[in-house]
């Protein structure tokens, strides 16, 4: 029987378990849906098809690293994007503060400034990243991802890698000749 | 032997209890300084005249740059570009797309520089364009580093009001 008292006690709990959840999920952990194919074949190795929902990959993005925002090489990271601050981008960080990376297609370096990083997506010719827009501020990044949740026979650690070797040679030549 | 084991069990579960209200306490404490409002210390000399030197209390929200509803003229809490673990306070200058004209180095020069604002980004000013540290050194910054508008200022009492 639907009474008054148990709609406001329902009412109650899902207000409680809503306010409970966005602290999990602000302050410890979330899980969220992998779109695209820029980090193939790390994440989403194959081709999305009509039940995307179904077969993406579900990564769990932890939130503890944004209370000291030390991030190093290789770790995958969920960020909103430079230019346009409603979309989230996940890419993996390939250099850090103080690097100088080489920029495609010349033969320029760039050095990436204070409170930024470097990132670029597994799958460099489907990827969107740092190649387009340059480095992005530390502050954008909203989380990292840890592990692979779903489909049950992908499930483990996402590692973490070092970028190239071919790149890192660029970068210690021209600081030699400097 | 069992009263004493029953009144241990009711201890455990009355201190249960408690442990589990204060823990929402601090869920809600949470969202409301993240989501809603909070009080904030904000010093510093970039902001002179509007702010004082030595620290002011102001309310911050947190509600229209979700929405998208920051614009010129507005004063923001903003993570530092060059330290995300900083937050500073400065004005909206400009938008994306618009165009501003700032002076370089106000202090030894009449030059001044004409840049368009890209995509996305925000071109941030202090209102003490001598002492201040802002977009004319570092460039535009994303909106996406925006994490609240300042609506009024709580402390010192008699500075009490919006800006």
């Amino acid at each position: 029987m639907v009474t008054p008292s148990f709609l406001w006690n329902v009412c109650k709990s899902s207000f409680t378990f809503g306010l409970i959840g966005l602290t999990i999920s602000d302050r410890f952990a979330s899980i969220v849906p992998v779109r695209g194919l820029s980090m193939s074949p790390t994440l989403n190795p194959h081709e999305s098809t009509s039940l995307g929902l179904f077969t993406d990959d579900h990564v769990l993005v932890e939130k503890r690293c944004l209370t000291n925002y030390k991030f190093s090489h290789g770790d995958v990271v969920v960020f909103c994007s430079p230019s346009s601050y409603k979309e989230k981008h996940i890419k993996r960080i390939t250099a850090m503060a103080g690097d100088w990376i080489s920029v495609p297609y010349s033969y320029d370096a760039v050095k990436i400034p204070e409170g930024h990083c470097w990132v670029e997506g597994d799958n460099p010719t489907n990827s969107l990243d740092s190649r387009s827009f340059g480095p992005i501020p530390v502050g954008l990044i909203r989380g990292r991802v840890t592990h692979i949740m779903w489909p049950p026979q992908r499930v483990g650690k996402v590692d973490t890698r070092f970028p190239k070797d071919g790149e890192c040679l660029v970068c210690y030549c021209i600081i030699i000749f400097l | 032997m069992r009263l004493w084991f029953g009144k241990w069990t009711a201890i455990a579960k009355e201190s249960v209890d408690r442990a589990a209200i204060f823990a929402k306490f601090l869920c809600l404490l949470h969202v409301t300084n993240t989501y809603i409002f909070s009080p904030t210390l904000v010093y510093g000399p970039s902001m002179l005249p509007t702010l004082n030197l030595t620290g002011d209390v102001v309310l911050s929200e947190f509600i229209s740059h979700r929405l998208g509803k920051v614009g010129p003229g507005d004063v923001v809490l903003i993570q530092s570009p060059e330290n995300p673990r900083k937050t500073i306070t400065k004005r909206i200058v400009a938008m994306e797309g618009e165009v501003v004209s700032f002076l370089v180095d106000p202090s030894r020069s009449e030059k001044s520089r004409t840049v368009v604002v890209p995509k996305g980004h925000v071109w941030i000013q202090g209102d003490n364009i001598y002492a201040s540290k802002d977009s004319r050194n570092f460039g535009p910054v994303p909106y996406g580093l925006i994490q609240g508008k300042v609506c009024c200022r709580v402390w010192p009492i008699d500075c009490f009001g919006t800006l």
